[in-house]
């Protein structure tokens, strides 16, 4: 079996010294972010970006995957017990899980959330790995304008599904487009939109766009709330083992939220944080047993499901990442700039090019799934100190890491000129209500969609209908105007909608 | 006219002068045609859409009501300042500014200004705990930064080390 020979290799790559020691690393980092709150992923990863540069390129995409999946398991820590999300995908944790912290039921809670994104995560790290030959099997008949309609696809898909305004969110996207663009044109050498200012002839720094919109706007946002009442259950936490009943009722669930978060985050737009809100929807509309707690008072099978279904979905979401080369959402679009600052070009050619990358990195994710477990449970203790660092002392942390980070990423002020913009922005995006996520998915893809635009073009010789007469793309367009109707639907736009209100 | 969504008004507005203002920027490039795309094609097609975007979400906000007028609601500029000042002072503290002669202080001294400068977004300041917390930062981005990752950074003031 080819499957077990490329798995051997992964293996091989990912159990040598230095890179355990990197997925160690990003799995502590990722738990650690996951478990205080207001500090997020993306920020984290577009922070470490620069410190990746000395590092070889398998050793740091393994580290930077392992933040990732490792905020995952963080997150519900803080869900359980404190009731807030120390991760966005942990939002619907918090309403049974923190139920049954009050009920001194933390032990079983955090056991489940942590069994089930183990469980979770294995079968996560199985489909990458036996969908990623198949679908680069696929990406190789892919031409440009094949690339062009998958991409639009992409970003249809990802607004679609996962944000509140459609209109708002598709004029995010254009806005990162173009965005995108400013800088040099490859094709003419003409500098576009950069006033003369020589910095800007190489564009903006995605890194500087993620810590700006990301970091500071976020920060600038929380410390306009006032302090919300904390009440962290640490003295009650005893008792790890879910009783035998716990595990009867948590296994259908677990099931469900993997098979869920798996085939949501291979989507366009799926990801974390949507897996978690439909698996948590779908227990909902389970019967419940009787002798069972309702929904919403500690059901054990309220914080087994969601977890498990955002840990699927942070592993298969590596899926068109690393098969085509699109990344499905912001987190992964970051991932996009960490391969091509180790001059890896994201897309099917990783697979034969670097293959001791590719398999590496998946055979990783199950190492670090393994090593979270146990960061996660027996040493649940270390974490729940660290719940008590107010955040008065860390905002100031992540505001100097942000300006170190920027700083060293072209050892030149400018970045850090171009952040405190981004910052302001960022701030403004979060008062009108309009999501940064789309924008930088946008910025990412926009030179690679003028590219794909153009050489599709110049082979038709100026002939639009290239992209509805060859059918694969065609396929993929029609893919992305059904999905648009699909929303605009009456029926369905009214719940689409109560569902974000939900959040 | 009354608007009925602060939020996706000004959104609006928003999308459509960055639209509009990338796709005049556009006519100052070559245009080329659908074949031979030149530099000005993609950002005049897609500033054109992002304004059109833009126009149809104001238009939207006049007409649709909303149940609560979708405030923007007012402006935290207490942490809007003080972060985005400490985020300028460590780029000037560290690199210095050269046109007008300030001299580049290094990154110990940038850790301890951007520190106190941003400490003072919060709700409560206290110097004593802000001097702790930059100390520790401090020797924290020294050992990880320059000892570890061995990234290039000034870190003690020019005129010291020469």
């Amino acid at each position: 079996m080819d499957l077990f020979d490329n798995l051997a290799l992964g293996f091989g790559v990912a159990f040598t010294f230095q890179n355990l020691i990197y997925a160690f690393i990003g799995c502590l980092l990722g738990t650690l972010i996951g478990v205080l709150p207001g500090v997020g992923p993306v920020a984290t990863i577009a922070m470490l970006l620069p410190a990746t540069y000395a590092l070889p390129p398998v050793a740091a995409l393994i580290m930077l995957a392992g933040i990732y999946y490792g905020a995952q398991y963080g997150g519900s820590t803080t869900a359980i017990l404190v009731n807030l999300p120390g991760e966005a995908s942990s939002v619907v944790t918090m309403i049974d899980g923190y139920q049954m912290a009050r009920k001194g039921r933390a032990g079983p809670a955090l056991a489940a959330a942590g069994m089930g994104s183990f469980f979770a995560g294995c079968v996560g790290t199985l489909i990458l790995a036996a969908f990623a030959a198949p679908l680069t099997e696929v990406a190789f008949k892919f031409g440009p304008a094949e690339y062009f309609s998958l991409m639009v696809l992409g970003l249809i898909g990802a607004v679609v599904l996962a944000s509140g305004s459609l209109i708002k969110a598709v004029g995010m996207i254009v806005l990162g487009l173009l965005m995108g663009l400013i800088g040099t044109d490859v094709n003419s050498g003409v500098a576009r939109y950069s006033f003369d200012i020589p910095e800007l002839t190489d564009g903006i720094g995605f890194i500087v766009i993620a810590m700006g919109v990301f970091g500071y706007g976020e920060i600038i946002s929380n410390l306009s709330k006032p302090d919300e009442e904390r009440e962290v259950f640490t003295a009650k936490v005893t008792g790890l083992m879910p009783t035998a009943e716990d595990f009867k009722n948590m296994l259908p669930a677990v099931l469900r939220g993997t098979s869920l978060g798996s085939a949501l985050g291979i989507l366009p737009g799926g990801g974390a944080l949507l897996a978690a809100f439909a698996a948590y929807t779908i227990e909902k509309k389970t019967k419940v047993k009787p002798g069972e707690l309702p929904f919403g008072q500690g059901n054990i099978r309220g914080v087994a499901a969601p977890e498990s279904a955002n840990n699927a979905a942070s592993q298969t979401s590596f899926i068109p990442l690393l098969t085509l080369g699109i990344p499905p959402n912001a987190v992964m679009a970051l991932m996009v700039g960490a391969m091509t600052i180790h001059n890896i070009q994201p897309g099917p050619q990783v697979m034969t090019s670097n293959p001791e990358l590719f398999w590496g990195l998946i055979a990783s994710m199950w190492i670090g799934n393994a090593m979270l477990i146990i960061l996660n449970l027996p040493l649940i203790g270390i974490w729940i100190k660290l719940l008590s660092v107010p955040y008065r002392w860390l905002f100031p942390a992540i505001v100097l890491f942000c300006a170190i980070g920027v700083y060293s990423t072209n050892n030149n002020t400018w970045d850090i000129w171009m952040v405190a913009m981004f910052g302001v922005i960022g701030y403004v995006f979060i008062k009108l209500g309009m999501e940064p996520a789309p924008l930088l998915l946008g910025f990412i893809l926009g030179p690679m969609m003028e590219e794909n635009l153009r050489r599709a073009m110049l082979l038709s010789r100026g002939d639009w209908s290239v992209f509805v007469t060859r059918p694969l793309s065609a396929t993929l367009l029609g893919m992305a105007l059904l999905l648009l109707i699909i929303v605009a639907l009456p029926s369905i736009k009214s719940k689409r909608e109560e569902a974000f209100v939900e959040e | 006219m009354i608007i009925k969504s602060q939020k996706d008004f000004f959104s609006g507005l928003l999308y459509a002068v960055v639209g509009s203002g990338f796709a005049i920027g556009a006519t100052t490039y070559k245009i080329g045609t659908s074949a031979r795309m030149g530099p000005g094609f993609f950002p005049m097609l897609l500033g054109v859409i992002l304004a059109i975007i833009g126009v149809y979400i104001m238009f939207k906000a006049m007409v649709v009501k909303t149940p609560n007028g979708d405030k923007i609601g007012s402006w935290a500029w207490k942490p809007l300042f003080f972060i985005i000042a400490g985020n300028l002072l460590f780029g000037i503290l560290l690199g210095g500014l050269p046109s007008v002669g300030v001299p580049a202080m290094g990154l110990i001294v940038a850790i301890f200004g951007t520190t106190i400068v941003v400490s003072l977004a919060g709700e409560t300041f206290k110097i004593k705990e802000v001097l702790i917390l930059a100390t520790i930062l401090s020797i924290a981005s020294y050992c990880a930064f320059v000892l570890l990752l061995n990234l290039q950074f000034p870190v003690w003031p020019t005129f010291i080390t020469g």
